[in-house]
C-alpha cells in the first residue's frame, strides 16, 4: 500500500539547508534517511523542495487568473519535501514517519495515496 | 482544583484498576465495567463539592458504577444478572458495615489482559486502559499507532474478551510459568516504549517506563515467590537508574559505556540487587533474571570503576539460548566484540538474517561502529549512513554522524 509522508519543516530548519554550520547535519540526516528507505525497499519516489519564497500559487476563479507570489497557506511549519513508500499499512508509514528528520524539529504527516480512479469514473 | 475534584482524581488513579478489575470480573465485561466507572467518576467530580466527599471514596465510586451497571442490565433485559448485583450489593452493604475492602480482582485482570486468546500486539496496550486508566491516544502515541486505529484495537479486544467468555481467574500452578511470561512480556513492552524518549524536556515524551514499572510492582505484590516477576523489576530499575547519565547537559547522547557513572541512580540500582538476589534464592533462572543479571554486571561499573565484558558476554550467552531476539543478539555481539574484539562481534552480526536486521537500528550503529575499528572506512560509513536514517531522535542522529564524519 502506498503512503506519502509530507515532510513540514521550521523556518530554522529549512535555512539549515544552506547554513554554513549546520548544512553537513542537515543534509546528512536527509541522505540517510533516503538511503534507509531504498536499502529497506519501500522507496517509490519523492522530492525535496525549495523553500517556500520560491512559491507561486496560481488560482482560476471564474475563469478568471489570479497569481500570486507565495506559498498557499502561510504557516509556522512548511511543506519542505515528500516521500512516496510502499509499505504494508499505516502502522508500518508511522514507523517511517517517525525516522524522518523533520519529526524531531517540525512534524511529518502521513497519508495514503488513493488508487487509481477505475476507468470510466 | 478544588479539594473534591483533587479527592475524586486521587481516587480514580489509585482505586481505578482495583475497581475496573472487580466490576470486570463480576459482569465479565471490560468495555461496560470501565464505561460505569467512568460515569461513576464523572458522578463524582459533580456531586462532591456540594456535598462534600464521602469517607470512603473507593467504596461510593464503586457503588455508582455498580448502579449503572444494573441500570444498563435491566434496560438491555438482563433482568437475572441484575437481580444477582443487587443481592451482592445488599450483602456487600453489610459486610461494609463491617469495613470490608473491595477485594483486589488485580491479578486476574492482567492475566485476562495476557490471554493467549488475545492478539499479543493489545495486550499491553490493553492492560495500559485497563489496570491504570492511561487513555487511548497516549498508548497510541507511545506506541506510534494512529490513536483512532488504537481505540478500535481496544474496543475489539474487549468484545473478544466478552464474546470467547475469558475467565477472570489467576492460572493454576501448572499453567502459571507460560501464563505469568505472557504478563511480564507485556509490562516490559510498556517499558520498551518508553525507552527512547529519555530526553524528558518534554513530559509527553518520557512514555511509559513509570507505568511500567508501577504495574511491575504491582505483580510482585500480588505474586512475591516469582523469580521471573522480581527479575523483570529489577531490569526496568537498573535500566531506570542510568536514564538521567543518558543525555549530558547540552542533550547529547551518551552511550552506556560513556556514562558518568555518578548520575545513576543509587537507590534504584540497590534495590533492583537486592530484588535479583531475592530471585535468584528460588533457583530458577529465567529471560528477565538473566537479563536483569546483564544489568547488574553493567552496574558493577558503579562501585568497581571496570566492566567484566566476558561475565558479560557469558551472560547473553545464557540469554540467547531461552530468548534468541533480535535485540538480544546485537546486544551479545556488542559484548563479544569488547570481550573477544571486533572480529569475533562482526562475525555473531554476520550470523544474523538480513531481513531480520532490515530496519533494526541498533544493528546498523554497531555494525558501523565496529567496522570503522576494523579499519573498513567504506563499509563502515554506509552502516553508519543506515544507522542515521533509522533513527528516531534527534541526539541519536547528531551522535552517530559525528562518529562517521571522523572517518571521511
Amino acid at each position: 500500500m502506498q503512503f506519502t509522508i509530507l515532510v513540514y519543516e521550521t523556518q530554522s530548519e529549512l535555512a539549515a539547508r544552506t547554513d554554513p554550520k549546520r548544512k553537513d547535519a542537515y543534509w546528512g540526516a536527509y541522505r540517510a534517511y533516503t538511503k534507509a528507505l531504498r536499502d529497506a525497499g519501500v522507496m517509490v519516489g519523492g522530492a525535496g523542495l525549495e523553500p517556500p519564497r520560491t512559491a507561486t500559487t496560481v488560482r482560476v476563479p471564474d475563469g478568471k487568473r489570479r497569481v500570486q507570489d507565495g506559498p498557499f497557506a502561510d504557516t509556522k511549519e512548511q511543506l519542505g519535501g515528500y516521500y512516496v513508500i510502499d509499505v504494508p499499512d499505516l502502522d508500518k508509514a508511522l514507523e517511517w514517519a517517525a525516522r524522518c528528520p523533520s519529526a524531531s524539529t517540525g512534524a511529518t504527516e502521513v497519508r495514503p495515496n488513493m488508487p487509481p480512479p477505475p476507468p470510466g469514473a | 482544583m478544588s479539594d473534591a475534584a483533587a479527592a475524586a482524581e486521587l481516587a480514580a488513579r489509585t482505586s481505578y484498576g482495583r475497581l475496573v478489575a472487580y466490576l470486570a470480573a463480576r459482569w465479565r465485561d471490560v468495555a461496560r465495567a470501565e464505561d460505569a466507572l467512568g460515569d461513576a467518576l464523572l458522578a463524582a467530580l459533580e456531586t462532591w463539592p456540594h456535598r462534600g466527599v464521602p469517607d470512603n471514596p473507593e467504596g461510593w465510586l464503586l457503588t455508582a458504577a455498580r448502579r449503572r451497571l444494573v441500570d444498563g442490565a435491566r434496560h438491555a433485559g438482563v433482568a437475572a444478572a441484575a437481580e444477582a448485583e443487587l443481592t451482592l450489593m445488599l450483602q456487600e452493604h453489610i459486610d461494609d458495615q463491617r469495613g470490608t475492602r473491595v477485594s483486589d480482582h488485580r491479578l486476574a485482570l492482567l492475566f485476562v489482559c495476557a490471554h493467549p486468546a488475545i492478539d499479543e500486539a493489545a495486550r499491553t496496550p490493553l492492560m495500559l486502559q485497563t489496570v491504570l486508566g492511561l487513555d487511548a491516544a497516549r498508548i497510541a502515541s507511545a506506541f506510534l499507532v494512529a490513536p483512532a486505529t488504537m481505540s478500535q484495537r481496544l474496543v475489539r479486544v474487549k468484545a473478544k474478551i466478552r464474546e470467547a467468555g475469558i475467565c477472570f481467574e489467576v492460572p493454576e500452578r501448572r499453567e502459571m510459568a507460560a501464563r505469568l511470561e505472557a504478563v511480564l512480556d507485556a509490562i516490559y513492552a510498556a517499558y520498551g516504549s518508553g525507552w527512547e524518549d529519555v530526553a524528558g524536556a518534554d513530559p509527553r515524551r518520557r512514555g511509559l517506563a513509570e507505568e511500567a514499572i508501577w504495574l511491575g510492582r504491582l505483580v510482585t505484590r500480588l505474586l512475591p515467590d516469582e523469580p521471573e516477576a522480581l527479575g523483570l523489576l529489577a531490569l526496568m530499575l537498573h535500566c531506570e537508574a542510568r536514564r538521567p547519565a543518558r543525555r549530558d547537559s547540552g542533550g547529547a547522547y551518551v552511550p552506556l559505556r560513556e556514562q558518568d557513572v555518578t548520575q545513576w541512580s543509587q537507590p534504584m540500582l540497590e534495590e533492583a540487587e537486592r530484588l535479583l538476589k531475592t530471585a535468584a534464592r528460588s533457583k530458577s533462572p529465567g529471560r528477565f533474571q538473566l537479563e536483569a543479571a546483564i544489568q547488574s554486571a553493567h552496574a558493577q561499573r558503579a562501585w568497581t570503576g571496570v566492566t567484566d565484558w566476558e561475565a558479560i558476554a557469558l551472560l547473553y550467552e545464557g540469554l540467547l539460548r531461552c530468548a534468541p531476539t533480535v535485540g538480544a543478539r546485537v546486544a551479545s555481539a556488542a559484548a563479544l566484540a569488547e570481550a573477544r574484539g571486533a572480529e569475533t562481534g562482526l562475525r555473531a552480526l554476520d550470523a544474523m538474517a538480513p531481513d531480520a536486521v532490515a530496519v533494526y537500528q541498533p544493528y546498523w550503529a554497531l555494525r558501523g561502529q565496529l567496522l570503522k575499528k576494523l579499519g573498513r572506512n567504506t563499509q563502515a560509513l554506509d552502516a553508519y549512513d543506515r544507522a542515521i536514517g533509522l533513527s528516531e531522535e534527534a541526539a541519536v542522529r547528531e551522535f552517530l554522524m559525528t562518529r562517521s564524519a571522523q572517518m571521511r
